[in-house]
């Protein structure tokens, strides 16, 4: 594992943020660590990175310990967190000069990056005029500056209009996959991540309430019938009388716990014999948007 | 040893093109160029007076207003410029998740905001000497040349630069606790119109307040300065170590050292 927490837990104040997160992230996976707004993210990434002291749990990057080999593990980190950290007075290629400076790069890396995140253009413009989308490119150069083993990313692609999302995913996919890099990236949004991210961590009100990989996610959504009828409330109710469950309505399509394909007949049957029309019916799985709200609403 | 190199190199390189720095270079400049063009085109009678008196009447107004006012405002400036570029670009988070101690970039950055006030005071003493100098070339009948005045004046300027440590070390932390310009100003400006007051009124423990130090420094060069000399020329010199330089390298020491300790338990929210 490149990143181990056993029972990670963080307050401010009387407010638990993290309350024993255990996560666990393979070496070349690219994590998607998802949750909505308030969650606990940031706070977890800020622990893993050292910059907030976990009060009760271990931290292992690497498989050694964060607090005694602090120096050693963050050599091999690049990060992003929250909003990019840029100095507005200096230029775009200026703030990457600076930490390659701090980290010894070679200044040539210094151009690869700007071309890699397209901002060789705008290299020499102030960093203050940046668009919120190019301060997040530089952030993400920045994070990629010293070719880090692990990269961290807190929701980076804030920000980012669609082209921009989809450049950064596919550079994400390339550095995992051509040069075995592990990627720990954050997001409220499963749209963004689930296109990329081989394995997720879903946490809720500090807790982690899912974690596994994309796959194990998408098999927690258990199959539904979906039936089109002329009448969907009267439907409901002969289907209710005659010990079927609903679990959703809307307008005239239904939604019931898919049990065997004999039953789904089964049901068409008692419609049809009842005179109601029945335009569709067929087995469907929930998306995993919807797996995810249901996940982070009902805890 | 190597992180504390390449954090102070980094500060270098990200406050060249800040207010920060170029005020250590400007205000001498504008300060010491005034008082040049006063003298300049209003020599007045300063004709009669020999070298070491013109000297003093060259000197001692900049360092007297320096001492009591300009450069305790100087020092606040200074710790609030080199920490405010973090606060301004939330780039606390970003040192801290750099492979150096954070021992290495607390310290990079203190003495950064040293290396201000060092050019400052080192740009001053420079100016006025170049000036004055200059002066005498211009108006030979203003007899500078008449008088060594460097050795004294490098005394003043170190003496300055000991007993404002004590304030820079309280300025710089008050600075990097607090993101806002108000409160370092503010806390800073009363303590030294306070310590103005305890070393106008002759208060005897003024010495043990950091911002009085630099007034304190100041008052031998009003008097108490003249030793005679072997040849009879008079000989200038300056008390080097007295209390409030204690006072002042004694507080500037443990109030780093104590700075360490708040960054090293900071979290960064």
């Amino acid at each position: 594992m490149v990143i181990r927490t056993d029972r990670l837990s963080f307050h401010f104040g009387d407010q638990q943020v993290v309350k024993s997160v255990s996560l666990e992230v393979p070496q070349g996976s690219i994590y998607g660590f998802l949750g909505p707004n308030g969650a606990g993210k940031t706070t977890t990434i800020k622990l893993l990175l050292n910059l907030l002291h976990a009060e009760n749990g271990t931290i292992q990057i690497f498989d050694k310990d964060l607090q005694t080999n602090r120096i050693e593990i963050l050599s091999q980190i690049g990060s992003l967190i929250e909003q990019p950290a840029i100095y507005g007075h200096l230029t775009g290629k200026e703030n990457l000069c600076n930490r390659a400076l701090l980290l010894q790069v070679p200044a040539e890396r210094v151009d690869e990056m700007l071309e890699l995140v397209r901002l060789k253009s705008a290299a020499n413009k102030k960093a203050k005029q940046y668009s919120l989308g190019m301060k997040q490119r530089l952030g993400i150069a920045l994070a990629l500056l010293s070719d880090p083993k692990l990269i961290i990313l807190d929701e980076p692609t804030n920000g980012l209009d669609p082209n921009g999302i989809i450049e950064i995913r596919q550079l994400l996919i390339r550095l995992v996959k051509e040069h075995g890099k592990t990627v720990f990236i954050s997001s409220h949004l499963l749209a963004e991540i689930e296109r990329m991210a081989t394995h997720v961590g879903i946490i809720n009100h500090g807790d982690l309430v899912f974690q596994g990989t994309i796959d194990e996610l998408a098999g927690l959504s258990k199959p539904l019938v979906q039936i089109e009828v002329d009448n969907g409330v009267d439907a409901a109710n002969l289907l209710t009388r005659n010990g079927y469950t609903i679990n959703g309505i809307e307008e005239n399509t239904l939604l019931l716990p898919y049990t065997s394909k004999e039953d789904t007949g089964k049901m068409n049957a008692l419609l049809n014999q009842n005179s109601y029309m029945v335009y569709s019916i067929g087995k469907v799985q929930k998306d995993l948007e919807n797996l995810f709200l249901d996940i982070t609403q009902n805890t | 040893m190597k992180g504390f190199i390449l954090s102070l190199r980094s500060e270098f390189y990200k406050s060249r093109k800040t207010m920060g720095f170029w005020c250590a270079v400007i205000l001498p400049l504008i300060i010491v160029g005034l008082i040049f063009i006063g003298f300049l085109t209003h020599p007045g009678n300063l004709s009669k007076y020999p070298g070491m008196a013109l000297w003093m009447f060259y000197v001692a107004p900049i360092s007297v207003i320096m001492g009591n006012l300009l450069l305790p405002m100087y020092i606040i400036f200074a710790s609030y410029s080199v920490n405010a570029m973090e606060h301004k670009a939330d780039t606390w988070k970003t040192l801290f998740t750099l492979p150096i101690s954070k021992w290495s970039v607390y310290t990079a950055k203190y003495v950064f905001a040293m290396f201000l006030l060092f050019l400052c005071l080192l740009l001053f003493y420079l100016f006025l000497l170049g000036s004055g100098n200059l002066l005498g070339v211009l108006k030979p009948e203003l007899k500078f040349y008449d008088y060594h005045v460097e050795s004294y004046l490098a005394q003043v300027y170190t003496k300055l630069f000991l007993v404002s440590l004590g304030i820079l070390s309280l300025q710089f932390l008050m600075s990097l606790l607090w993101s806002d310009f108000i409160k370092p100003m503010g806390i800073g400006f009363v303590c030294t119109i306070a310590g103005l007051i305890a070393v106008g009124v002759g208060w005897q423990y003024a010495y043990f307040i950091p911002y009085a130090a630099p007034a304190l420094a100041n008052s031998p060069l009003k008097s108490n300065n003249n030793t005679a000399h072997n040849s009879g020329v008079p000989h200038l010199t300056v008390d080097m170590f007295t209390k409030e330089v204690w006072v002042s390298l004694v507080v500037a020491a443990v109030v780093f050292i104590l700075g360490f300790f708040i960054v090293q338990k900071k979290s960064v929210k």
